[in-house]
């Protein structure tokens, strides 16, 4: 690890003073940073305690809820309001790491975690992201935890985040005031430039993240990995979904570990959205979303066990919205 | 700096490289604590800070100023046992014997969850009022800490004997995964 300082801001202004020094980077929970710095795959200079302020969930007044991005995910898992207004996100949170390591892990950092792509942590691999222009040794590589879905011929690395379904909005501060930027649009596609994964400006901070009035219908979260706890996703799915005779009035689709950023299935949803909840309408909204993928020697596999899993969420939702 | 470490107020000027896990061993020669992979996947290096579990390997010792820091040493001793140390030595929850510190005070901060209401991903529905210390929920909350001896069995029985509301009682709780 290389050297570097170390400062506690008292508050938003604080840190942001700080975290515009070159060199500088904020610090959550550190569980991904500074495993990545040990690595001296991040080396910064100076590192900004975040964790002092914005650690509270607060009403909107519309029903919604404003999570400060210092609150550790334990805490969003087990907020009453957040388990029965956002149950999905409660799952979504707990199915996600370990105990402890949620119980030092914040809002923001989540956002903002790396990759786990192997050849993006081994410094003899070549990386796009890592070092831009060595090329990615994934592409011709092991690459079962790989994407499939909006990859480039630079990087096929996929994000660890996966809660794209709640129509969150983060916000954002810095030189240039604050702002608010939907989730879906927080992290980028790789592109030609792997190495940048947000909309982030330099030394912006991420303050709240802050959801909307939950939908009436059912929600569903699911993560299907290689072992029953404790893994990253092959494949994850949040559903929303609100069936009114038969109808699909409302539904919302996220998928993790399929992507460079969490991947909100717009093209499934606009399937879906009046059509008949039916197991066929279901799964051909589900191919119409894969139909754009692509799979790489050991993941392949994924477009089929996607649209399956969408299928099933959605089918199992609406038997829970039957019995009602 | 200063910390709470097991009850004792300490002063430590350090290099601020230095993970809570480094300075708990290396500085305060509390070796209960365990470096398995120094990165967060085992549990072996978990303690409690103001009585939450957290991967002290993880943890840069800096952030930690001035919280109250418990490792195995602070639970119990020999003589006077944790009555979760009991347990272990009683269903035989270890081989080896590396992973069980944290294990111990991973099941310690579990149980401070179970009381907070904090649910689990095998949670049936995670807006109930309160959350049952069955096998399942056990398991699925201990994952973090990894045996490698395979002592699992053991190591569910010690919990359940200590903290479970089927005490002493492992044939009548549902079966194993």
């Amino acid at each position: 690890m290389n050297p570097f300082t170390y400062e506690r801001a008292s508050d938003r202004l604080a840190a942001q003073t700080l975290g515009a020094q070159a060199g500088a980077k904020y610090l959550g929970g550190g569980t991904n940073l500074v495993d990545l710095m040990r690595e001296t795959i991040e080396h910064p200079t100076l590192l900004v305690d975040v964790t002092g302020f914005s650690c509270a969930i607060e009403e909107t007044g519309d029903g919604g809820l404003r999570i400060g991005a210092g609150v550790k995910n334990t805490a969003v898992a087990a907020d009453r309001r957040v388990r029965e207004r956002y149950p999905m996100l409660s799952e979504a949170i707990l199915a996600g790491a370990s105990a402890q390591i949620r119980n030092m892990a914040t809002v923001g950092g989540n956002l903002l975690q790396r990759t786990r792509c192997g050849y993006f942590y081994d410094d003899a691999a070549h990386c796009n992201k890592r070092a831009p222009g060595t090329g990615c040794g994934a592409i011709e590589g092991f690459n079962r935890m790989h994407a499939i879905l909006g990859a480039s011929t630079a990087c096929v690395a996929t994000h660890p985040s996966d809660m794209a379904a709640l129509d969150a909005l983060v916000t954002v501060e810095g030189r240039n005031g604050a702002r608010d930027i939907p989730l879906i649009d927080f992290h980028v596609l790789p592109g030609e430039t792997p190495q940048i994964e947000t909309v982030l400006e330099t030394g912006e901070l991420i303050t709240a993240v802050t959801l909307p009035p939950s939908l009436a219908g059912r929600s569903s979260y699911r993560k299907v990995r290689d072992r029953a706890s404790y893994a990253f996703a092959l494949i994850s799915v949040a559903a929303v979904l609100e069936v009114q005779g038969g109808v699909v009035k409302e539904v919302r689709i996220a998928l993790g570990g399929v992507a460079h950023k969490p991947w909100r299935a717009q093209a499934a949803e606009a399937a879906l959205k009046g059509g008949p909840a039916t197991e066929a309408a279901f799964r051909a909204a589900a191919q119409a979303e894969l139909v754009s993928s692509r799979g790489l020697r050991d993941n392949a596999f994924k477009i089929e066990l996607g649209q399956r899993v969408i299928t099933d969420t959605l089918v199992k939702l609406t038997a829970l919205q039957e019995i009602r | 700096m200063h910390f709470v470490i097991n009850g004792n107020e300490v002063e430590l000027d350090f290099d601020l490289r230095t993970s809570l896990l480094d300075l708990l061993r290396e500085r305060r020669h509390l070796f209960g604590v365990k470096m398995g992979c120094n990165q967060g996947a085992c549990g072996a290096c978990t303690v409690l800070v103001n009585g939450a579990r957290i991967n002290s390997c993880l943890a840069l010792a800096v952030q930690y100023q001035d919280c109250e820091i418990t490792t195995i040493e602070g639970l119990g001793a020999p003589g006077k046992l944790h009555p979760l140390q009991a347990a272990f030595v009683e269903h035989d929850g270890f081989q080896c014997g590396y992973c069980t510190p944290g294990q111990i005070c991973s099941a310690i901060g579990m149980v401070e969850e179970l009381k907070c209401g904090v649910p689990s991903y095998v949670s049936e529905d995670v807006a109930a009022e309160g959350f049952a210390l069955t096998d399942a929920e056990l398991r699925e909350r201990m994952s973090g800490n990894l045996c490698r001896c395979g002592a699992y069995n053991g190591i569910v029985d010690a919990i359940q004997d200590t903290f479970g509301t089927a005490k002493g009682e492992p044939g009548k709780r549902e079966a194993s995964i």
